[in-house]
């Protein structure tokens, strides 16, 4: 039999679209018949309990919960430190959860399963593999799902009797107040700081305590904003925007999945602590898990800024202006975890995966000694994988390192001059004496500026880097 | 006398991929160490890389929370919170992943 007709590249990014379409479409659905076959059980079991008169209760008592929400939540109503009433106002109370991802995940399934009344599930971002590892609300059935649909899935199928509400478009300055003004707590699980100033507004302005944590690498902090007279807010804290650079992403730096899973846990246990109320909330202290260490520590934070912007005694940001605030102006930063895209080299300065690779083929056919290219990225991307004949050597260390790279520059053109006229080299443009690649096209950037100030004048960078390499040319390579 | 200088929340990558160093500052004449006067010392004396991502000015760059025995140095009076023997001073880079 003849093997089927590879599709092109628009046909199967085509493909690829209508099978995200109909992942989401059938998560909808499914979800659709869980919640029809659900009403209709409860149906029944009403239709049959009003079959003929109930028989009289042989029992006494005066609180709000079902027989089948006393068995569910059996051992919160045994705990003396939690016991019926606490379980009535979590059950009467409701979260909003920003972010469906590292954290989200966790908090989400936890709060469901404990029994929460109101959830809502905020993202708008799709399901992607690389976030399986510990997003873990989500399968692999669900790759390309709306997190918010692919969550409240999960939520729904946990637990019947929590309410799910789900918002898909995200959480932005238009739409924030309008979506925490329907909720008693909010819980920032979200990857970035333009959201994160933006959810502590939203919830200083509303007056809603807000539930905040994050995690990248190894490490995990946690803290609770905005709750009782004198606990701070996010910007007490951080009045001055951190700069892009000093905000490590998990993109780039790495997680240790279940390092947001078990911050994701300790927010779920503070709300349910607030709903509850119970026990002391993690109000005007920090506590941060170092997972190497196998460490928690509390530490105590400051009180309330008198002059905060938002909490302070003269707030300028009120319910009236908030949606005007340009949050993206004040960080710097979009409100996303990606990498920004970089441009600060001039187009002569750059070539494409193809033209490298040509340069490469042409070398390998006339028997010359391949153009030398440097990677800047770090060891371990290196070692995943990497073009044959490149030099390593890491972006940080360039300054340390630039009489290497000034021998590799050397090395390729001693062979290339003696390796014939350099009339035929580069159809398109003059070979360039060293290629810096990196992961994504940023870096080697910067790289090629920095080597220019230190004297290395003939070095281009390859637009888009590895991943650019890995769309345009080869499929097959794994990239990260 | 000595102090601990902890630096965590992958701060510790800017000071040797080190977490905890326990160092010991010399007395000069009468003049006291403050946690401002400990800062640029670390600078000087611990950072190995990238020092425009620790400092800004003669203080830390926004978004890094300074401690004094686990409490929030703006408890303290933050540059010129006074240090004794002993204490310790931690530098929290502030997490925003998730």
């Amino acid at each position: 039999m003849a093997p089927a007709e590879e599709p092109r590249g628009d046909e199967l990014e085509q493909k690829e679209r209508e099978l995200a379409l109909l992942k989401q479409r059938m998560a909808l659905l499914e979800q659709e018949v869980a919640d029809a076959r659900r009403r209709q059980q409860h149906a029944a079991a009403s239709t049959t309990a009003q079959d003929g008169p109930p028989p009289p209760r042989s029992f006494a008592c005066s609180h709000s919960l079902s027989k089948e929400h006393v068995q569910r939540y059996s051992r919160h109503l045994l705990l003396p430190s939690f016991g019926l009433s606490a379980q009535e106002r979590l059950c009467q109370g409701s979260v909003l959860i920003v972010g469906c991802g590292g954290l989200g995940s966790p908090a989400a399934l936890y709060l469901a399963a404990s029994g929460v009344g109101t959830l809502g599930l905020v993202d708008h971002d799709v399901v992607d593999l690389s976030n399986l590892h510990r997003q873990i609300i989500h399968t692999e059935a669900r790759v390309g799902v709306h997190k918010a649909t692919s969550a409240a899935q999960a939520c729904a199928a946990l637990n019947s009797l929590v309410k799910v509400n789900t918002h898909m478009d995200g959480f932005n300055p238009a739409n924030a107040l309008e979506i925490v003004r329907g909720y008693d707590v909010v819980l920032d699980a979200t990857d970035n700081p333009t959201t994160r100033y933006l959810i502590n507004d939203a919830c200083v302005v509303l007056g809603k305590p807000l539930v905040s944590a994050a995690a990248v690498g190894t490490d995990g902090q946690l803290t609770v904003y905005n709750y009782g007279e004198d606990a701070p807010c996010y910007r007490c804290l951080f009045p001055e925007s951190p700069a892009p650079e000093n905000c490590s992403r998990c993109a780039d730096a790495g997680v240790l999945g279940p390092v947001p899973g078990a911050m994701g846990v300790l927010q779920a246990v503070e709300v349910v602590k607030l709903l509850g109320g119970v026990g002391d909330v993690l109000a005007k202290k920090l506590l941060i898990f170092d997972a190497l260490a196998g460490r928690f520590t509390t530490v105590r934070l400051r009180g309330k800024r008198t002059e905060c912007v938002a909490c302070g005694l003269c707030p300028s940001i009120t319910r009236e202006n908030l949606a005007a605030y340009d949050y993206v102006a004040f960080t710097g930063q979009a409100p996303t975890d990606a990498a920004p895209s970089l441009s600060v080299l001039p187009p002569s300065l750059r070539v494409t995966p193809q033209q490298l690779q040509g340069v490469m083929s042409s070398a390998a056919v006339s028997g010359r000694a391949p153009p030398a290219v440097l990677d800047v990225r770090p060891a371990n991307q290196f070692s995943l994988m990497h073009l044959p004949n490149a030099t390593h050597i890491p972006f940080e260390q360039l300054d340390a390192k630039v009489e290497e790279v000034k021998d590799l520059i050397r090395g390729s053109k001693c062979v290339e001059c003696s390796g014939g006229g350099s009339a035929e080299i580069g159809e398109q443009r003059p070979e360039a004496g060293l290629y810096v690649m990196c992961r994504r096209g940023n870096n080697s950037q910067l790289a090629v500026a920095r080597l220019r100030e230190l004297g290395v004048l003939n070095a281009v960078d390859v637009v888009g880097g590895m991943e650019n390499w890995a769309k345009s040319l080869d499929p097959s390579m794994p990239v990260i | 006398m000595k102090v601990k200088l902890e630096f965590s929340g992958g701060m510790d990558l800017l000071f040797g991929n080190k977490k905890m160093h326990e160092v010991e500052l010399a007395e000069t004449n009468g003049k006291r160490w403050t946690v401002g006067r400990v800062i640029m010392w670390a600078r000087e004396n611990l950072l190995t890389e990238r020092p425009e991502l620790f400092m800004k000015g003669d203080s830390v760059r926004p978004g890094i929370l300074v401690l004094v025995n686990d409490c929030d140095w703006e408890l303290s009076g933050t540059l010129d919170c006074e240090l004794q023997d002993g204490d310790t001073v931690t530098f929290i880079s502030t997490l925003h992943g998730g």
